[in-house]
């Protein structure tokens, strides 16, 4: 922040660039992950994915964004036109908006909220109106059965994930994401996992529980992307492509950069939560500003592999046993771990 | 109780299924791929592979077997008779041509790669190569035009028919006239008759060439 700030003088430019920083690393980052998780699916099919266009394929995101851009944008006559349009921006919107807050070093964050993982959990939430608005716009009956099931995944899904929130911030004592690294800054003994900053005894007994709020998030994130094998909203055997079926050209392009960054947004929380966000596993060593940008991105990364990895591996759930995981398993652990949490930051 | 214990054994059963997969999947990530880039890399054929035909125009006697042996008539071949006199050539087999072979086109699109063509074929001329990759755009492309004879070796073979049958004719006729002019005096002799008209040599309307026969072959 102090680098831009001592380099720009006029207040708005300075907003805009603060703003679109973000941005900056969302873009290649989707081409990145775009061509990763092509590639990592073909190879555990025994394929080899693109190959032809540059160095083992490596140019071919691009040749796909290209080819999504010169398509033909079609609005369906019987669509309602003003919300066919703007839900993929509100999806894309809602995804943004919580990037603010996410700590990519020591030095910058877009913004360093108080309230930074609820607005966080708040604003990602936009992302399911935009779902919704895209499915019932669309007019098509695949379109709002996958924005209706989404819309009951993603609401079912973010309570367990916000209980497993609620037992860090229990452990941290602040929302603020920017505190909460730092606070896990000291070594890889001090990230969260590990029981954060407290007394060896409570952190020992802190760990099993931690470690089954990990999980509970690392799902249930899994179902707020809409990804495989929480894919129902788009389950392409039942229901064509869900909610984006009617969406092509640009606007298909929007839905699907929103869902990559949505996949790194709630990768980065993981991390920020669990794994010390930008803070180095050797605590002074390797950090500063330019180190923490690495450790983050590169922690992060990591979980959208694991994301990728597991959706290449899994069958998708049906809608009922959906239901089922995320209620009947998932938020009573949840509970039961935040309150046993609780007892043992009293004691 | 079984409830309670079934719900717990799920959760775990869960992790547990999804472990093994993740390991599978992980273990596949570093197996060895099975594909093939295709285009560039290509799977070995085997060895009696029946793919596109090739045909060895040189050795044709022109017997029209193949044409006959065809399931679908792909083969299209127009012959002529050449004059005795004429020397063809030989075949590599040692067979002396005695025909010319004035079209031979195999419409390859419709072959279904039978193979009957090639066994009846006296000169073994037919073969069936490993050639797989001919795709066309034009379906008419697909048409290989085998025939090496160019339109005016056509017209000078039609033309050396022709006065062979006409050589033919004016041979017979001259003999039908000796033997009549023989016949003549003979009947002269015996009575005093008029002598017979002699025969007009046979009549052989001179072909129109063929438009489409001959153009040239196509590479292979
Ligand atoms: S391979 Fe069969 S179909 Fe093709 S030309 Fe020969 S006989 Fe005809
Ligand atoms: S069978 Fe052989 S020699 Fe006879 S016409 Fe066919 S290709 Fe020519």
């Amino acid at each position: 922040m102090e680098f831009i700030t001592s380099a720009l003088e006029n207040q708005i430019l300075l907003t805009v660039l603060n703003a679109a920083l973000p941005l900056l690393f969302i873009l290649p980052y989707a081409l990145v992950t775009i061509y990763i998780e092509m590639k990592m699916a073909a190879h555990m099919q025994n394929r080899l994915a693109y190959m032809q266009t540059g160095y083992h394929g490596t140019l071919q995101p691009f040749a796909d964004i290209v080819k999504l851009l010169q398509k033909e944008d079609i609005i369906p006559t019987a669509a309602d036109k003003f919300l066919f349009i703007l839900a993929p921006y509100l999806v894309f919107v809602g995804t943004y908006a919580s990037f603010a807050v996410l700590p990519f070093s020591s030095a910058y964050a877009g913004s360093e909220l108080d309230l930074g993982i609820f607005y966080l959990v708040a604003a990602s939430s936009l992302v399911v109106v935009g779902i919704l608005m895209a499915g019932w716009a669309s007019n098509n009956k695949w379109s709002l059965f996958g924005a209706l099931r989404s819309a009951a995944q993603i609401v079912s899904y973010e309570i367990p994930a916000a209980l497993a929130i609620l037992g860090v911030v229990m452990i941290a004592g602040t929302m603020n994401l920017q505190t909460l690294t730092s606070l896990q800054s000291g070594g890889i003994h001090e990230w969260i996992i590990f029981g954060g900053t407290l007394p060896l005894g409570h952190k020992l007994a802190l760990i099993p529980f931690i470690v089954v709020l990990f999980v509970i998030y690392l799902i249930s994130s899994m179902a707020e992307v809409n990804r495989t094998p929480f894919d129902i909203p788009e389950a392409e055997s039942e229901l064509v492509q869900g909610y984006n079926t009617e969406y092509s050209g640009m606007k298909f392009a929007i839905f699907y950069l929103a869902e990559y960054a949505n996949l790194f947004l709630v990768s980065a929380v993981a991390v920020v939560l669990f794994f010390g966000g930008w803070a180095s596993p050797f605590g002074e060593l390797m950090s500063g500003p330019l180190w923490g940008t690495f450790w983050f991105v590169t922690k992060g990364m990591l979980f959208v592999c694991l994301n990728i990895w597991l959706r290449w591996t899994l069958p998708r759930m049906r809608v009922d046993q959906l239901m089922y995981v995320s209620w009947k398993v998932m938020t009573p652990f949840a509970l039961l771990c935040v309150i046993v949490i609780g007892f043992i930051l009293v004691l | 109780m079984t409830a309670f214990t079934n719900y717990f054994s799920d959760v775990y059963r869960t992790f547990r299924s999804v472990a093994i997969g993740m390991s599978v999947t992980m273990r596949q990530m570093f197996a060895p791929v099975v594909t093939l880039q295709y285009p560039n890399v290509k799977k070995a054929m085997p060895e009696r592979v029946r793919n596109r035909l090739y045909m060895n125009f040189d050795d044709c006697i022109g017997c029209e077997l193949c044409a006959k042996a065809c399931p679908v008539d792909c083969i299209d071949i127009e012959v002529m008779k050449a004059p005795p006199t004429e020397n063809l050539g030989e075949t590599s087999t040692g067979q002396k041509k005695r025909i010319y072979v004035t079209k031979f086109d195999i419409d390859i699109a419709k072959c279904c790669y039978c193979g009957l063509c090639v066994y009846p074929c006296p000169t073994e001329c037919l073969k069936m190569t490993d050639v797989y990759e001919f795709s066309e755009f034009d379906r008419n492309n697909l048409i290989y035009n085998f025939g090496t004879m160019t339109p005016m070796e056509i017209e000078v073979a039609k033309g050396k028919v022709k006065q062979n049958e006409e050589e033919q004719a004016a041979k017979k006729a001259v003999a039908a006239a000796q033997a009549a002019a023989a016949k003549a005096t003979a009947a002269a002799q015996a009575a005093a008759t008029p002598a017979p008209v002699p025969p007009s040599p046979a009549v052989l309307a001179p072909q129109p060439p063929d438009k489409d026969a001959q153009t040239p072959p196509k590479a292979e």
